[in-house]
């Protein structure tokens, strides 16, 4: 019980100072509306075509929402030895990393959820399996914080960060399915696609979407969850390798 | 060195090594705190006074050693006794953007104290430290003096029963010192088990117990502050100032003055100590006929800070500008 008080706390903190302020919120609606209308305007389609850009949307929102909202709060934190704190308390140090991490996997959720509402006005969603995209969504949001997570362990400062997080984010762009199937990529490109997490989390996208999918949703979830548990247990590796000497 | 007294021990440590590459910090330590007992490390920067700290805390992982926490075994995790410790950091490292009552609340908080329990402590160590009219504003609009004692409210917020303070009064105006001094003493009156780092050898003089010089990683010298101080009491200590010095003025006076203990400190000073009065007009030839300007010579009275210079071999001023400058500890 003593535990959870303080898991709920530290993600109620992370909540009113950082998440709930003016400036990631108007990030989490102006990055997801921008990339819609970038890649609106490219398709050259008409509005109807704004569905086809849903997976890949609701995928980027994520995964920037998620990775850049990590390095404020788990590198700025330790640069500024506010982390210490969290340290010194007589909690898990994993069970510390799900309450830091928690607040970012409801602000990917959050942020995918922008363009879902754009989308509403601008197509028709009756066909959405809702009861897969949701999962899906969530299963994005928590690989993707994690991965936030394992750059912000590896690095000490917020820029390093945010340049390590570039490394990943921007080939996830183009090898992981958001705008280009992967079948499209050349042959040499998709071994790489297959080792990108993301790639698993847009597949069931595209399944709740359109129902067409490249794998079985049951390699995809389990692919995504495999992610999920590595990148944890390699971020938490990290914290004591390099933040407890 | 190993330091015991007929208490049982509280913290204890065993041959405690922490190296950062070639450089060791903390050099093979052992040392025992008892219950109850206000211990203080002595030493300047880089002595290994804070990675001795965050050792005994849990925030580094020794190469080598043993450490027990209230018969806890915390050598390699300290998760099972963390519930026991207050930790008040070398810098105030609670959060700019809460105000200081939700700062409290939220230290509170990771301790798994209820609301109702962690909102009344809040407020009733606001009220002790003085900073009641400051509980809603933002802690990055607080007075370093200010900063200083929240993070001490924050460090004994779960009212530990052992307190680490990691040189609380570095940096604070000497009102704001005070104030904070009389508030660590109470906490001490009141039965908490307390471990000073500090550079200021009057302030663990003050406060502390026992103290342990120490420096390059070792401790030097530790005793209660009477233990310490007997062996300079009936010594005879005057402290010259001159014009000039080099290594040949330095020879000869040590030759004139055989059964002086000499010790060249900075900026011309000598300390000179002796088991007899050292008469000052012998002194003062011998400068004259070196052609040398005898600036100043005083009696002192041997004080602990001459114990620690005797210890050490490092002046105490220097020490504290020194600190002053970095503000840091290691």
């Amino acid at each position: 019980m003593k535990r959870w008080i303080a898991f709920w706390n530290i993600l109620l903190k992370d909540m009113r100072a950082y998440y709930l302020k003016p400036p990631n919120v108007s990030w989490g609606l102006i990055f997801p509306l921008a990339w819609t209308g970038m890649f609106f305007i490219k398709s050259g389609r008409g509005i109807e075509s704004v569905l086809s850009l849903l997976p890949g949307v609701i995928a980027i929102s994520i995964l920037f929402g998620t990775t850049s909202m990590l390095s404020v709060t788990v590198t700025f934190e330790k640069k500024g030895r506010s982390f210490d704190r969290l340290l010194l308390a007589p909690i898990p140090v994993w069970l510390l990393m799900l309450a830091k991490t928690a607040g970012a996997i409801l602000f990917g959720m959050a942020n995918a959820f922008v363009p879902v509402i754009l989308a509403l006005f601008l197509g028709d969603l009756s066909r959405v399996d809702w009861a897969l995209a949701l999962p899906a969504v969530l299963m994005i949001a928590v690989v993707s914080t994690f991965l936030g997570l394992f750059v912000a362990v590896s690095v000490s400062e917020v820029f390093e960060a945010q340049t390590f997080s570039n490394f990943f984010r921007f080939p996830m762009i183009f090898l992981c399915g958001l705008f280009f199937p992967v079948d499209a990529l050349p042959l040499f490109l998709r071994p790489l696609s297959y080792l990108l997490p993301l790639t698993y989390g847009v597949d069931i996208l595209h399944g709740a979407i359109y129902g067409r999918n490249m794998m079985s949703l049951g390699v995809d979830f389990l692919a995504i969850a495999i992610f999920c548990v590595a990148l944890f247990y390699f971020s938490l590796r990290n914290l004591y390798k390099k933040w407890i000497i | 060195m190993s330091m015991t007294q007929g208490r049982s021990p509280f913290i204890e440590t065993a041959e405690l090594t922490k190296r950062f590459g070639a450089i060791t910090a903390v050099d093979n330590m052992s040392f025992k705190v008892d219950q109850g007992e206000f211990f203080g490390f002595l030493g300047p920067n880089g002595a290994g006074k804070t990675t001795t700290i965050n050792l005994l805390t849990g925030l580094a992982r020794p190469d080598s050693g043993t450490i027990r926490i209230a018969g806890f075994e915390c050598t390699n995790d300290t998760k099972a006794a963390q519930h026991l410790i207050g930790v008040v950091p070398d810098e105030s490292n609670l959060y700019p953007e809460l105000s200081g009552f939700d700062n409290l609340c939220f230290c509170a908080a990771l301790y798994g104290m209820p609301k109702k329990v962690r909102r009344t402590r809040a407020r009733e160590l606001l009220e002790v430290f003085g900073l009641s009219e400051a509980a809603d504003r933002k802690f990055a609009g607080y007075s370093k003096g200010m900063k200083r004692k929240l993070t001490i409210a924050a460090g004994i917020i779960h009212d530990p029963p052992v307190l680490f303070l990691d040189e609380p009064t570095t940096g604070i105006d000497v009102a704001g010192a005070r104030s904070i001094r009389q508030l660590i003493k109470d906490l001490h009156r009141a039965g908490t088990t307390i471990f000073l780092t500090t550079h200021y050898i009057e302030e663990a003089e003050r406060l502390c117990d026992r103290i342990a010089f120490i420096v390059r990683g070792r401790i030097v010298g530790a005793d209660t502050v009477e233990n310490l101080l007997r062996p300079a009491q009936g010594r005879h200590v005057m402290l010259a100032t001159v014009s000039r010095s080099d290594q040949l003025l330095r020879e000869k006076l040590a030759a004139a003055f055989p059964d002086c203990a000499l010790q060249d400190l900075s900026g011309g000073r000598f300390r000179i100590e002796s088991a007899e009065p050292i008469r000052i007009g012998m002194l003062v030839r011998f400068f004259e006929e070196h052609d040398v300007e005898l600036l100043e010579a005083r009696h002192i009275h041997p004080s602990l800070e001459d114990v620690f210079v005797r210890i050490t071999g490092i002046e105490a001023d220097l020490m504290k500008k020194e600190k002053e400058k970095t503000g840091g500890g290691t």
